[in-house]
């Protein structure tokens, strides 16, 4: 269902041209500030200079500083702006430069952003997104490497968005601008230049080629809380988001694998229905995700997974995680729940 | 060993002849049992005070953050240059919203302790912070409260019906029972949901100013907090803010003292002034007399006139004392003196706003009394009509099935699934 209902609302126009993720996220941005005069871009070094990873490059040219501007370095203060221009009737984005950045603004994001519609019975609402980049695979060390998605999907009132792609980037992206509840818009930013299949030693691949990479210059939408397949198979069900895909889907094909491989792209709402279908028809499910493990998000999947789909199970839903470590340097790759242990796991489901 | 320490050029210190280090843990002066003596207060006269153009450079009004903006001298007259010289029905219109507060605390305090309620907390000693600012700012400026400016609303002319309702949870209130009581949220009002967090509020005001600057509104914004509650990061966050975009807001400190049971030397009062806190951001600082309803109105018109003027905010603290408890569940005899209260140097707003009118021949003591007496029948009839709508406890005001609504915009199918197995259940255990 959510296959064809993600094609029915797909709406594109514009030429379709070649895109990283930044270059897609940008458009997105750029789509949405022509459209709406009320989307404003905020956030730490986002202005003249157009961000650290360039994502919000040239918009402040193109639309002034009132709708694009340079922040103080607080990020309590970033979303507590954000708040208030949402009150005001504005449509803020506001950036977190790395996800591991974002907890001086928890405060804000759960107790404020997350609960004014509800604690106002719908008088105030709080329509922002929040860009951040995160995840590792950068040797950026432990404060440049977190995954903390599963903080926010345990928070009532915000949406989680995790795109894998510069197509999927650009689509949801808009449909988190346009959607008047807060949503986390995690990038991975191990994918911004091009897919990662894991292997750390070989050389750098970067988008061009890739099919997910031909994005619509113009408007579309892809509606949150649709999970992609992005491959059909029988034998096992991969669950997984934003780098991971491309390392699971890499080992699919390295070990020749019938594999049906879910990239969820929206952690809440999540498209439970997906799952289901595919857990169902397959009978052995894999989670794979680079957050650590205890309460990440997927002991939720698994929660799921199980309530719904325990009697077509035919062996025990497996986990590949980040270990319960802060993310280390020069381990990194031992860190990484990369080939190694994914085949291990793929193995592990198979052999009952 | 010690000779080795001391050999070491890296490491001396441990055998020198050092004083020990101490912590200072400040302690207020009085405790219970004490008698409150505030003789030593430095309080300058009314009238004292200049009064800087309202563009004028923070850096050339730094006394402003250490004085005392007083208008309301001993007598009841105003003088200064800060007299705002309000006719004599805004005047009168004060009086009435700071009388009519006191006597909405008093009713619905006792609705809490006859057990109506689980929660109220009184603004009695304050109500000219809250009555004062609504009567200087336009109706349509944007006010981000903290929880005891109830004034601002009864200022601004809101039904104390639908204030009630929300403190009853009940169904008439529009919030749906979700908010402790007194947690009001008034989009029409121009007063913004409050928050049980202290001061997130703070920067929701200045990005709120920074939008209506950025699409050439001429609405301001202005937002309050306690004194304890300055040490919070999102105060400092929101005054960086402020001051780089010179954002049209008005940053009000209400220091009564007392955050709970921590006396204001715990948000660094023994140190400085709280309006001191706007010199190192380069923002205009007043401190005013929180008990002086002219001074309140003089220094948030001084400042609501510099925002408009694209002159940048203001932070103001407003000195002056909690008289009652933190809340209904708090016992201020059990870490305060008692008779801090009725020795406070400052008096109290309605008194002193009382005889000024009565000094200029406008009101009298038989006006007032009758006021009083009209008020108390005006909050006893609208909590009669409040109730009507159920009190908390008193069954379910709303539907169980609403508790799953507003999370966000559409209902996603985990909340529904959520709330179709919870209706199940109850209807399962036959109830």
């Amino acid at each position: 269902m959510s296959d064809m209902m993600s094609e029915a609302v797909t709406e594109t126009h514009g030429d379709t041209v070649q895109m990283n993720m930044i270059q897609a996220i940008n458009s997105a941005l750029d789509v949405m500030m022509e459209r709406d005069p009320d989307v404003v871009v905020m956030g730490e070094d986002v202005g003249y200079f157009g961000g650290v990873f360039r994502a919000t490059a040239g918009l402040q040219q193109k639309y002034g500083k009132n709708r694009v501007f340079d922040t103080p370095i607080t990020e309590c203060g970033i979303i507590g702006v954000a708040v208030g221009m949402g009150a005001y009737g504005l449509r803020p984005v506001p950036e977190i430069q790395f996800a591991d950045y974002i907890y001086p603004a928890l405060d804000q994001l759960v107790s404020e952003a997350a609960r004014l519609r509800y604690r106002s019975a719908g008088e105030f609402i709080s329509p922002m997104t929040v860009r951040s980049p995160f995840g590792g695979g950068i040797f950026g060390g432990q404060t440049h490497s977190q995954s903390p998605e599963g903080i926010f999907t345990h928070v009532s009132g915000v949406k989680t968005v995790i795109p894998s792609t510069p197509y999927d980037a650009k689509g949801l992206l808009i449909a988190a601008i346009e959607d008047n509840d807060p949503t986390i818009f995690f990038e991975p930013k191990r994918i911004y230049n091009g897919p990662f299949n894991g292997h750390y030693d070989a050389p750098a691949k970067s988008w061009a080629g890739h099919a997910q990479a031909q994005v619509p210059t113009g408007y579309y939408r892809i509606s949150l809380g649709e999970a992609r397949v992005a491959r059909a198979g029988e034998a096992l069900t991969i669950i997984c988001y934003g780098t991971m895909v491309h390392v699971v889907e890499n080992m699919v094909a390295e070990m020749g694998v019938d594999a049906e491989i879910l990239d969820l792209r929206t952690l809440v709402p999540l498209d439970i229905q997906a799952i289901e279908r595919s857990v169902r028809k397959t009978g052995r499910c894999l989670i794979v995700h680079e957050a650590t493990r205890t309460s990440g998000f997927g002991a939720e999947l698994m929660a799921q997974v199980q309530e719904r789909c325990f009697y077509h199970l035919e062996a025990p839903i497996e986990r590949v995680t980040g270990f319960d470590t802060p993310y280390p340097h020069s381990l990194e790759w031992a860190y990484f729940p990369g080939p190694v242990r994914i085949r291990e796991a793929i193995n592990k489901i198979l052999k009952d | 060993m010690s000779d080795r320490i001391d050999s070491d050029a890296g490491m001396e210190g441990a055998g020198r002849n050092l004083p020990p280090l101490r912590l200072h843990v400040p302690e207020p002066k009085f405790r219970p049992g004490d008698t409150a003596d505030f003789s030593d207060f430095d309080i300058p006269p009314a009238g004292a005070q200049p009064r800087p153009d309202e563009t004028a450079q923070p850096g050339d009004m730094r006394d402003l953050a250490y004085g005392l903006v007083r208008v309301l001298d001993e007598e009841g007259a105003a003088v200064g240059p800060w007299d705002p010289k309000l006719p004599p029905e805004t005047l009168l219109k004060m009086l009435r919203a700071m009388a009519l507060t006191r006597a909405f605390d008093a009713r619905m305090f006792r609705a809490q302790r006859q057990g109506k309620t689980s929660f109220y907390m009184k603004s009695t000693g304050e109500e000219a912070v809250s009555i004062g600012a609504a009567a200087a700012l336009a109706s349509d400026d944007m006010c981000f409260p903290s929880y005891r400016q109830q004034g601002i609303l009864i200022a601004r002319g809101w039904p104390i019906v639908d204030m009630m309702n929300q403190i009853y949870s009940n169904k008439g209130d529009r919030l749906k029972g979700r908010q402790l009581p007194i947690m009001y949220s008034a989009r029409e009002a121009g007063f913004f949901s409050i928050s049980g967090n202290l001061t997130t509020q703070y920067p929701q005001a200045v990005g709120w100013a920074m939008a209506s600057a950025a699409r050439g509104d001429t609405r301001i914004a202005a937002t309050w907090c306690g004194e304890g509650s300055t040490a919070e990061g999102d105060f400092h966050s929101a005054c960086t803010f402020a001051s780089v975009y010179r954002a049209p807001v008005i940053m009000n400190v209400v220091n009564n003292q007392w955050a709970i049971s921590s006396f204001s030397g715990f948000a660094g009062a023994e140190a400085t002034t709280f309006a001191a806190r706007a010199i190192g951001y380069g923002i205009a600082g007043l401190r005013v007399d929180g008990n002086d309803a002219l001074a309140v109105y003089a220094a948030t018109r001084w400042a609501a006139d510099r925002a408009r003027a694209n002159a940048g905010p203001t932070l103001i603290e407003h000195f002056t004392y909690r008289v009652e408890g933190h809340s209904t569940s708090d016992d201020p005899s059990a870490y305060r003196s008692a008779d801090e209260a009725s020795h406070w140097p400052l008096g109290d707003p309605i008194a002193r706003l009382r005889k000024h009118c009565i000094a200029l021949g406008i009101w009298d003591e038989e006006q007032h009394a009758a006021m009083d007496r009209e008020l108390a029948e005006t909050v006893r009839d609208a909590a009669r009509e409040a109730e009507k709508n159920g009190i908390l406890g008193h069954g379910l005001h709303h539907p169980m099935e609403s508790m799953f609504e507003d999370v966000f915009e559409e209902m996603p199918w985990h909340l529904r699934e959520q709330q179709q197995q919870m209706l199940d259940e109850w209807k399962a255990a036959g109830l």
